[in-house]
């Protein structure tokens, strides 16, 4: 079974962003950047599928700029045996990452996708489902755990109030929660043996798909500080105030 | 146009996230009409009927929709809303599950957990786990939009008068079955409707522990929540997580006791009305954003907090 794992680069988690002074988006320049940590746990858990003899091979993807690579690298120095990177350095809407990763889907023929909720930057959470509407296959999002059956993947979801689990015909798409897994770190010898494992580069030109504006972002402004309030000195002090000042109690 | 919400509800009552989409459907300009897609859900379309500004009820009944899996739910919403210039739901998990599946099938985009709208077509929405806030103008003919319901005052859940019109085809995509569901079973409120939340992070120690603000709850009528660090510590289950990649609340009073204050889980909590943090830290970066802050043990303050209440 062909598993597909999706890897986005962006902003390191650690870094604080700031919006650039003329507030047309935010600040990147010179910024740390990485692998985003959902899509970190999707390469865990395609890599977990091939060490327990589930999957026979897990291709990574990525899209965006050349750059990215460099977290195609990180990939297959985790245990991705192949990558593919989707060269472009236009704005990438979630829904033509979404009709993009569709051709790869039907070059490749994966089982199973497993992609992060969203990304750290963005924070969109749409391009898995999208691409499980244009492929036609059943989704599995939010994942806590994945187990692959025969012809079928039992994915248990976080969802409001609890857990859900759903049954999915194969092929399908999962995305990750975070207590899916715990992401390991790739050793020494892996990042160099990851130099020689084939990447190839296409164009949207080459998988036939236009790249296409659905918004368009007006302004980027920090959000609204929160003024520090006093500290009080004890629990009787606190009472009080949330009864007679802020009245809230 | 009009513009087509989709209901939250568990197939007898309509969740109050509805009233909050609602809301923010209302200042797109154009009538409301209420989609309730679920099996045996007429008690959910009842209720819809009566919420304040809406003008139409849409009831599509049928054993395909009752655990509201995505990939029957979209088949349903993006044949309705062709006839609309919006389509709306809220950014719960089941909002976040269909509507992007609804997108897609529509050739849209989404604009994901709008916390205002500026227009017709132009939207406010964090990005950056909050740290910055885009403006976007959707380009699209129909707009579908997710909406954090912290961002919008819910309307009244009476005063209306809707008809309920029955609809749709029932859509079996084939692709996935439902298989069990395991809920928290709690007497308190929900977390991201309650009035007073109280949350406990990594310095609460242990899962155990928690019982000392369990039992402030109980005297406040409060929800329990989380940080991410309790939860990664394996203190509590998931669905107690407030932050970035948890949930998003804006209660009145939101009690944090024994966290630091990561960006993640102030993106999840900053719109509380009054914050109140108890840290034993006083450099912990929570104070910045508390309106009271006390700083002390917590396994002395929270005991004595329930005593003074």
């Amino acid at each position: 079974m062909k598993v597909l794992v999706t890897v986005k680069r962006v902003i390191d988690y650690n870094v604080k962003v700031r919006v650039k002074s003329d507030n047309s988006d935010v600040d990147l320049n010179n910024v740390k950047m990485a692998m985003n940590p959902f899509c970190e746990i999707a390469v865990e858990e395609a890599v977990r599928l091939k060490e327990a003899g589930v999957a026979t091979e897990v291709v990574a993807v990525s899209l965006g700029s050349k750059a990215c690579q460099e977290q195609l690298r990180t990939a297959l120095a985790l245990g991705a045996d192949r990558a593919i990177h989707v060269e472009s350095d236009e704005v990438l809407e979630s829904l033509t990452v979404a009709k993009l990763l569709k051709k790869v889907i039907d070059d490749e023929q994966p089982s199973l996708v497993i992609m992060g909720k969203q990304s750290i930057d963005t924070d969109n959470n749409q391009t898995g489902q999208m691409l499980a509407a244009l492929t036609g296959f059943g989704q599995g999002t939010f994942a806590s755990e994945v187990k692959v059956e025969g012809e079928s993947a039992q994915v248990t979801r976080e969802v409001d109030g609890g857990l859900q689990t759903v049954a999915l015909k194969l092929p399908a798409i999962v995305t990750t929660d975070l207590r899916l897994n715990e992401p390991r770190y790739a050793s020494l010898p892996n990042i160099m043996k990851a130099k020689k494992k084939p990447l190839d580069v296409k164009t949207p030109a080459d998988l036939g798909v236009e790249i296409k504006a659905h918004t368009q972002l007006v302004k980027v402004a920090p959000p609204a500080e929160r003024q520090a309030g006093i500290k009080v000195a004890s629990v009787e002090e606190l009472v009080e105030k949330l009864k007679n000042e802020a009245k809230v109690i | 146009m009009a513009i087509l919400v989709i209901a939250e509800h568990d197939n007898s009552t309509l969740k109050s996230a509805t009233l909050n989409t609602v809301a923010a459907a209302s200042q797109m300009g154009g009538d409301v009409h209420i989609l309730v897609a679920g099996a045996g859900c007429q008690s959910v379309a009842d209720e819809a009927a009566k919420v304040s500004g809406v003008a139409q009820v849409l009831l599509a009944d049928n054993v395909a929709y009752e655990h509201q899996l995505a990939e029957n739910i979209s088949l349903l919403v993006s044949e309705m809303g062709k006839d609309y210039s919006h389509i709306v739901a809220p950014a719960t998990t089941s909002g976040k599950n269909f509507m992007p599946r609804v997108a897609a099938l529509l050739d849209v985009g989404q604009i994901s957990e709008i916390v205002r709208v500026e227009n017709a077509d132009t939207f406010d929405r964090p990005i950056y786990a909050g740290n910055a806030i885009a403006t976007v103008k959707s380009l699209d003919a129909i707009k579908v939009i997710t909406v954090r319901t912290t961002g919008f005052d819910a309307v009244a859940s009476e005063g209306g008068a809707a008809t309920i019109q029955a609809v749709g085809t029932a859509h079996d995509a084939g692709t996935s079955q439902f298989v069990k569901e395991e809920m928290a079973v709690s007497d308190r409120p929900e977390l991201t409707s309650a009035r007073v939340v109280i949350s406990g992070g990594r310095g609460m120690g242990n899962g155990e522990n928690f019982a000392l603000i369990e039992k402030v709850a109980d005297k406040l009528g409060a929800a329990v929540g989380a940080s991410r660090a309790a939860v990664d510590a394996g203190f509590v289950p998931n669905d107690m997580q407030v932050g970035q990649t948890g949930k998003i609340v804006a209660p009145d009073l939101y009690i944090a006791v024994g966290i630091s204050g990561a960006i993640q889980h102030l993106a999840g909590m900053k719109d509380s009305k009054v914050i109140v943090a108890i840290n034993k830290d006083e450099e912990a970066p929570i104070f910045q954003v508390a309106d009271y802050g006390l700083v002390a043990d917590l396994f002395e303050a929270v005991p004595q907090l329930e005593q003074a209440l």
